[in-house]
């Protein structure tokens, strides 16, 4: 017999697996589930950025295409950041095409990071960033952020955090899990923090179009002076409901892009191209579509962020992507214990705040990324839990 | 203001506290607005959709019937139309553009009693030139609803 075991490489056996597992393998035998607890959109991919992957189909367009992404894809890219959020990248040398964000960020660390190297992982956030540092042998470190800087990167904890040793800073906002983001005068004071060193920034702004208020979305990249040592990680999933289409991309500087271009094009070859036709679409006519949803998703903010202060629960105003981090705090639960118990007594799932990080204990995540009969269901449902279950 | 008429048009149960909380008013706001709206008979009523081939022991049978009309004097299509309104059995009545005038739906226990409605009720009136009963199948979706079948949400937890 095999002892696979010995064999798999260390650094993978470090890595843990995903402790929520056990827990969605409960909500998902049961029946009568209603969940609050999915990390991605409710809309379908608008129809005529469908329609085009539908006619690339038909006309057989089902070859490779560069390893980059097609050029009118990168010019397509750059074009958007630039209207959008008023960044300068040229398509030719500065911009990859990816399988999904994720591959940008794993591609991204592992062309940078040596052994040895710190990454600093602002926490709670998501679950990739830390085992990826790991498995390119560099050392994650996580930054706690706190409610009471609205889950914000903090300037001075940040700065306490730094050592010779640290190479890359990952900037995940709007963040999934809290909805914070990151306004443009909170990522000049990070700025200034990281001026002067070496430090690189892995920007990670895939929830960017689903930025609430009148202010819009502020790229790190578009801060004084931080274009030349920020990767931003963008991607079509969250911006125009394309998860499954697995499409994303990268904004780096030139020597950057082509290192992550290089070990992209062995590991990868090149991005699917039926979605690679869509999102050139999605790019060109498919703003609307994005204003349209976020007017929705911002609706249902305020409804959800509503309905859990109501119940008594303290819960800081997100302004970003489609998740509340109300606390739990009050209940005497930790995380986990609340959301087990709000499972097995009234069917709701939502996310224990431990799994995005420790400084997520106490906290649950909560998507809205629902109907609006979907979110008052679990509202109902919740506030029967805490009147019955707690005699709050 | 729309924008409740939209939210309630699709989420009649929402309270005043929750649409005032996702349109960022106060909740005195909404209620006026709702009041007034239901004075000026924009929101004419809140009802649930039922699809009542899902009720046991329930025997509804719905039928779509086109009218031809002669315009009375005086009265025009409005004074036919308040007179056919006037009938329980009748749903809804809707003036067309196109190959008749009245959209007439009516509900009846049976097919009978859907056909004898028409036949001594609708086509005796004076000014109906013509009558074409057509009945209901099935309902698949109904004031924006799928009644056939809800769509299951295929999303899983397959990352955070």
């Amino acid at each position: 017999m095999i002892n696979y075991d010995n064999l798999l490489c260390e650094k993978i056996k470090e890595v843990k697996p995903s402790g929520i597992r056990k827990f969605f393998d409960i909500a998902a035998e049961m029946e009568d589930v209603i969940s609050l607890s999915v990390g991605e959109p409710d809309f379908k991919t608008p129809w005529h950025v469908r329609q085009t992957a539908i006619d690339s189909l038909q006309k057989g367009r089902t070859c490779y295409s560069p390893n980059s992404g097609f050029s009118i894809l990168r010019e397509e890219i750059a074009k958007y950041y630039k209207r959008r959020f008023n960044c300068d990248y040229d398509p030719l040398h500065e911009v990859l095409v990816t399988v999904g964000g994720s591959e940008a960020i794993d591609l991204t660390m592992r062309v940078l990071l040596n052994p040895g190297d710190e990454v600093l992982i602002p926490e709670p956030s998501f679950v990739c960033y830390k085992p990826i540092a790991q498995l390119s042998n560099a050392i994650p470190v996580a930054v706690e952020t706190r409610e009471e800087d609205g889950f914000k990167l903090n300037p001075e904890i940040l700065k306490a955090a730094i050592t010779p040793k640290t190479k890359l800073l990952v900037l995940p906002y709007p963040n999934n899990p809290t909805g914070a983001v990151m306004r443009r005068a909170d990522l000049e004071a990070i700025a200034d923090v990281i001026r002067g060193t070496d430090i690189l920034v892995l920007s990670d702004e895939i929830y960017g179009e689903l930025t609430y208020g009148e202010e819009r979305h502020v790229s790190f990249a578009d801060i004084d002076g931080m274009h030349e040592r920020t990767v931003v990680v963008g991607g079509f999933s969250k911006s125009y409901a394309m998860t499954g289409w697995r499409l994303g991309y990268a904004l780096a500087p030139a020597p950057i892009c082509a290192a992550m271009t290089k070990l992209h094009q062995f590991a990868i070859m090149c991005a699917p191209t039926t979605a690679q036709y869509a999102a050139i679409e999605a790019l060109k006519n498919g703003d609307p579509d994005i204003d349209e949803m976020r007017s929705e998703y911002d609706m249902r903010r305020r409804l959800v962020v509503n309905g859990f202060r109501s119940l008594g629960f303290n819960c800081f105003e997100p302004e970003g992507a489609f998740y509340i981090f109300p606390s739990i705090k009050h209940t005497g639960m930790t995380s986990t214990e609340f959301c087990e118990k709000l499972l097995r007594s009234k069917h709701v799932a939502v996310v224990p705040g431990n799994s995005f990080g420790d400084s997520g204990e106490g906290f649950i995540r909560v998507s809205y990324s629902y109907s609006i009969k979907h979110i008052t269901e679990a509202l109902e449902r919740i506030k029967n839990f805490i009147s019955e279950e707690l005699g709050l | 203001m729309n924008k409740i008429l939209k939210l309630l048009n699709e989420n009649p149960r929402l309270t005043n506290d929750q649409l005032a909380a996702m349109l960022g008013l106060d909740e005195k706001e909404v209620a006026r607005a709702i009041a007034e709206y239901e004075s000026e008979g924009v929101i004419g009523g809140y009802r649930a959709i039922v699809d009542w081939d899902k009720v046991d022991d329930c025997d509804k049978v719905t039928a779509m019937i086109e009218l031809r009309v002669t315009p009375q004097r005086d009265k025009g299509f409005d004074g036919i139309a308040e007179e056919i309104c006037a009938f329980p059995e009748v749903e809804s009545v809707y003036l067309m553009s196109g190959g008749y005038d009245f959209n007439v739906c009516v509900t009846g226990r049976n097919f009978q009693e859907i056909a004898l409605f028409v036949a001594s009720r609708i086509s005796t009136l004076d000014c109906v030139q013509s009558t074409t009963t057509h009945f209901l199948l099935k309902r698949y979706k109904d004031s924006g609803i799928m009644l056939s079948e809800s769509e299951d949400d295929e999303r899983g937890n397959y990352t955070l």
